[in-house]
């Protein structure tokens, strides 16, 4: 796990009630760079119902690491995105392997937001990273 | 006769806890709530009826043939209408597909269709399909600026167009505005134009007479209407069913079946393929009794007060934007705050319990007209009461107040 994960990790589980919890996810959102309008192309969304998301992946062949990059045009969903990345980015295929995403969020109480039922795309987020590191394991 | 106040007991659901606060269910235009009675009836099928229908000598198939087509007496009943012109389908989907399948081999290239601008994807697609498969051209009747159909400009191009099909929302369910079908159904009739109403949304609230309506098709849907999922109904006129050629075919449907040759029952049984879903047609019978037992216009004039109550009570918010028509109009309120995502602020009223609906409500085309990537919908029921707008406002104002 990488310092900013487990920072952030540490701010959602320490929120005392959902407003605040909330507050600091769309904070998160907020910190994360917005796409340039010509990366948002239909070949990078992730199909949500609700909300729009964008992912790209790859692998840094440099040292082995994953970089993930994604935006979404809802805040929530945005924020929800930026733990993901913060989650994966920097590690090595074989480090991301062993992230339980379900687990995390458990912990988080945002396991909501896994359920395919949201319609927001997550859990198929998740689900891209999780094929794309099984293609270098 | 209960006072619509009283009414909110039947709903088991809604006096239920959800989570940490109280469930306020304002999302009763994708599914209404069920009471009781139409619960305990589905339960009481499997437990003292389960039979096939129109299948078996014995008793218990008996029964429950007589159950299955008592409901539709019912409806037929409810609708002004006779018993052999209802049609039990999965949902007002498959009956808009059903006509439109229908009318392949009598439609070409010189024929138009005419839809509103308002409609559901569900009365869009199947006529775009039906247009692409026959050259037959697609017109939309146009609506303004606020989403309301403008009526003289309708008038204008049916006369143009002369539709052999005009297909019509009875409301509209992302905004909840009552369409004009009365007039524009009686001034297609000089054209011999096929009349299809999608009654989705309007049947539970408006109560629909169909021998004054005078439409040739109208449809709709059991779970919008205190009815069980699965289950919709297509009325069309008794002619107008014998014309149209079969939807699907198997068992039940036939008169008599050779390898050779196949002949088909009349209508209503020429379009139930099959083995329906009888649980969910005996229960309905249940839903419209509990809608029979209504004083509707106590009903409307209630759902009225809480709908003027929820837009007021929107209004004195800052930065909210409201859609539709505000006068004529089923219970339904599409707004948007400022320019945040209609997902962020039904998700944190979801934080408080708040059911609501968000999103393009399966109106895309009305979305791109009203240069949107959806709304926040609250659709009313009967069921609903002062305390859900608000603790709903409540709710929203919270939300707001992080959003900002």
């Amino acid at each position: 796990m990488n310092q900013e994960y487990t920072t952030l990790k540490k701010t959602i589980i320490a929120a005392t009630s959902w407003q605040d919890k909330y507050r600091h996810i769309m904070l998160f959102g907020k910190m994360l760079p917005t796409l340039p309008d010509a990366l948002k192309v239909d070949s990078a969304k992730v199909s949500g119902c609700e909300s729009n998301v964008w992912l790209y992946l790859e692998l840094n062949e440099s040292d082995n690491t994953l970089v993930v990059v994604a935006d979404s045009d809802t805040r929530i969903v945005k924020g929800i995105v930026a733990i993901i990345l913060h989650c994966f980015n920097g590690l090595t295929p074989i480090e991301a392997e062993q992230i339980d995403i379900a687990s995390e969020f458990t912990q988080m109480d945002l396991i909501k937001h896994l359920s395919p039922s949201r319609g927001n795309g997550i859990k198929a987020i998740a689900n891209e990273i999780t094929q794309f590191i099984a293609r270098y394991n | 006769m209960k006072s619509p106040a009283s009414l909110r007991a039947d709903f088991p659901l809604l006096n239920t806890q959800f989570e940490h606060a109280p469930l306020v269910y304002l999302d009763s235009g994708a599914t209404s709530q069920k009471p009781s009675c139409v619960i305990e009836a589905i339960s009481r099928y499997y437990s003292e009826q389960n039979a096939n229908v129109h299948r078996g000598i014995h008793t218990l198939s008996e029964q429950a043939t007589t159950a299955y087509e008592a409901t539709r007496t019912q409806l037929a009943k409810y609708l002004s209408v006779s018993s052999s012109e209802i049609v039990w389908t999965k949902g007002a989907t498959e009956a808009i597909n059903l006509i439109a399948y229908g009318l392949r081999d009598t439609i070409d290239s010189s024929d138009t269709i005419v839809i509103s601008a308002l409609e559901h994807h569900a009365n869009i697609v199947p006529w775009q399909q039906l247009c692409q498969k026959t050259g037959a051209k697609l017109i939309v009747l146009p609506i303004n600026e606020l989403g309301i159909l403008e009526i003289d400009n309708a008038y204008q191009i049916i006369e143009q167009a002369q539709p052999t099909v005009l297909a019509l929302s009875h409301a509209s369910n992302a905004l909840g505005n009552i369409q004009p079908i009365e007039s524009l159904i009686q001034f297609s009739k000089q054209f011999n134009t096929i009349t299809v109403i999608d009654g989705a949304q309007g049947f539970l609230h408006l109560q629909p007479n169909l021998k004054e309506l005078d439409c040739d098709y109208y449809v709709l849907s059991a779970h919008k209407a205190l009815g069980p999922t699965g289950l919709g109904a297509l009325y069309g006129k008794y002619e107008a069913l014998c014309a149209l050629p079969v939807y699907q075919t198997g068992g039940e449907m036939i008169d008599s079946v050779s390898f050779e040759h196949t002949t088909f029952a009349a209508p209503p049984a020429k379009f139930e393929a099959g083995t329906p879903n009888i649980s969910a047609v005996i229960a309905f019978k249940s839903a419209l009794e509990y809608l029979e037992s209504l004083n509707h216009t106590h009903i409307r004039a209630y759902e009225l007060e809480l709908f003027n109550y929820l837009v007021k009570s929107l209004r004195a918010i800052d930065g909210i934007k409201i859609y539709g028509d505000l006068i004529n109009n089923i219970g339904t309120v599409s707004f948007n705050y400022k320019n945040e995502h209609p997902y962020d602020i039904a998700h944190l009223l979801d934080q408080n319990g708040i059911a609501v609906r968000s999103g393009h409500h399966c109106t895309q085309p009305l979305m791109a007209h009203l240069n949107v990537s959806g709304t926040v919908r609250v659709s009313l029921a009967f069921y609903n009461n002062h305390q859900d707008i608000d603790l709903f406002i409540t709710a929203l104002k919270t939300a707001i107040s992080l959003l900002d």
